[in-house]
């Protein structure tokens, strides 16, 4: 029993240090924001990395996700209530809810990811102790760019989810139900709130700037070579994907 | 001048480097040695700042480099070349990208000056022409030699090698080996070589150190270091089996 709170305790620690330290980081990259015209090439780089390179990936699971909303909507509604709303409530999903969590999962996926792999393995490889002997702060140059671009390119991916995923959702509701696209695109419009989407949006934004963040702090510290790499890759994956769920959660609570 | 006064780094509860405790001076070539995992690597670290002691401290030209802010250190970085055991690449980039990244982030010089000084600095270490590959098709020696050459790219004023000849056949580690003597006697830096490799020692060194069980055991000139009668320091440099090392691990 001693031991087990013992151990409590040791873990209760180190997540607070761990969390502090993920802080520290943070704040480090935002005084760097001042200076973001003198590397503008390494923000662009990361936003085409981040961001361009990964709309094949988004619209891929856009499309499915909106079909896949637009079969489970009518299976509901069947029956109790028109088909005819059936635009309006798979788009409100969409745009609140699937939109921008699917694009941040899959995004934690890939960018998430790669971040700590690239970042671990340049810290394994002493490359981030190459930048620091050469007089270049890896936080000015690895972090910034990347937590920068997880901030703004996850929203503007989620934008091409929902527009993607309502897409998709029309196709399945014609094939499936011949749902005229006046019925179907009427009822989002009828009703399409902008605050709808924009609430979405800004749980991307939270969802991005978590991800890449996450990715850094688990690539800087990354240690044991390759296997250590390997460890943080996971490790960034799962603890992005399990703090974007969180911030669904209170995110929801906040803005709902 | 560079001071190291009672240095003492221990990593979880393994002791490193217990009382290090040695001068450098201006323009001279130091060799440190001592046996793998006995802490060089650690030790060249600590004066760029890239480790901090758990006690005692380092003077560059007398400013104590743990206290110095941020700025201050980096500042104090652009004087110091450092030459990596495993060079280190930024293996995202070419070899004139990585040759060339401290003049693109910390001078205004154009693209063709800064094009300029990576081939000058390339022909100096004797890589002409593979400006344009990427690390992983450079073999080992090539990409020690265009560390070097990112390391001495801001002109420094001291130059700190880890282990630069080692894993080099002999031809390539000789050329190393006069290259050292060349920047140091062409540009006045001062040298500080971290090395096991004997050769090397006896041609580059002013001075040599060795480092054992986290102190520095012996100080002196290379005739000084094989007349030595310190046993230790006898048996590494006539590299025999017997004597007070036995090839356990080290133990501390
Ligand atoms: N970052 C680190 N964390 C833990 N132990 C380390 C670290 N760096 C070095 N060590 C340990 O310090 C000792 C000395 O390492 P090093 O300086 O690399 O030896 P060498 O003299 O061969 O260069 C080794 O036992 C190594 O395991
Ligand atoms: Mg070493």
């Amino acid at each position: 029993m001693v031991e087990f709170i013992e151990y409590l305790g040791k873990r209760i620690i180190l997540f607070f240090q761990q969390a502090g330290a993920v802080f520290i980081l943070v704040w480090k990259a935002a005084r760097y924001l001042s200076k973001i015209w003198n590397n503008r090439s390494l923000v662009l780089n990361q936003m085409l990395e981040i961001g361009v390179r990964s709309i094949p990936l988004v619209i891929f699971v856009g499309i499915f996700a909106g079909a896949v909303a637009s079969v489970q909507t009518a299976y509901q509604l069947k029956g109790y209530i028109s088909l005819n709303y059936l635009g309006a409530a798979t788009s409100v999903a969409i745009f609140i809810e699937l939109g921008p969590v699917l694009t941040a999962l899959v995004i934690a996926g890939r960018v998430g990811a790669s971040i700590a792999a690239e970042i671990g393995t340049m810290k394994v490889t002493e490359q981030i102790d190459a930048l620091e002997s050469l007089a270049i702060d890896p936080i000015r140059y690895l972090a910034m760019p990347r937590i920068l671009s997880g901030f703004f390119m996850i929203p503007i991916l989620t934008i091409i989810a929902d527009f993607v995923g309502v897409l998709g959702a029309y196709v399945v509701a014609y094939i499936n139900l011949g749902l005229p696209p006046e019925i179907f695109f009427g009822s989002v419009k009828e009703f399409f709130s902008i605050l709808n989407v924009m609430s979405g949006l800004i749980k991307a934004f939270f969802f991005g700037g978590t991800t890449a963040i996450i990715g850094c702090y688990v690539g800087f510290n990354t240690t044991g070579g390759a296997e250590g790499v390997g460890k943080a890759t996971i490790r960034a994956f799962v603890l992005s994907s399990a703090l974007i769920l969180l911030n669904d959660y209170i995110l929801s609570v906040l803005l709902f | 001048m560079i001071a190291i006064r009672n240095l003492k780094k221990s990593f979880e509860n393994k002791t490193v480097l217990r009382d290090v405790n040695l001068d450098i001076y201006d323009g001279e070539k130091l060799v440190i040695i001592g046996r793998s995992g006995c802490g060089k690597s650690v030790l060249l670290k600590h004066i760029v700042n890239l480790m901090q002691p758990d006690n005692g401290y380092i003077l560059v030209d007398n400013i104590a480099i743990k206290r110095v802010g941020q700025k201050d250190l980096f500042h104090l970085r652009k004087q110091f070349g450092f030459l990596f055991q495993s060079a280190a690449l930024f293996d995202s980039m070419t070899v004139v990208e990585n040759i060339a990244l401290p003049l693109v982030e910390h001078t205004d010089m154009t693209l063709k000056e800064i094009n300029e000084k990576v081939a000058e600095k390339l022909e100096l270490v004797g890589l002409p022409g593979v400006e344009y590959l990427k690390p992983a098709e450079l073999s080992g020696g090539m990409k020690k030699r265009v560390g070097l050459a990112r390391a001495i790219i801001m002109d420094p004023k001291y130059i700190l090698y880890d282990e630069p000849t080692t894993g080099l056949d002999p031809i390539m580690a000789a050329n190393i080996d006069k290259l050292i003597i060349e920047l140091s006697e062409k540009l006045n830096v001062t040298s500080i070589v971290v090395t096991h490799d004997m050769q090397s020692v006896a041609k580059v060194a002013d001075r040599v150190v060795m480092l054992h069980n986290g102190k520095i055991i012996f100080s002196g000139s290379i005739d000084e270091l094989y007349a030595t009668d310190n046993k230790v320091v006898n048996q590494f440099v006539t590299a025999n089996a017997e004597g007070p090392i036995q090839p356990k691990p080290v133990t501390y």
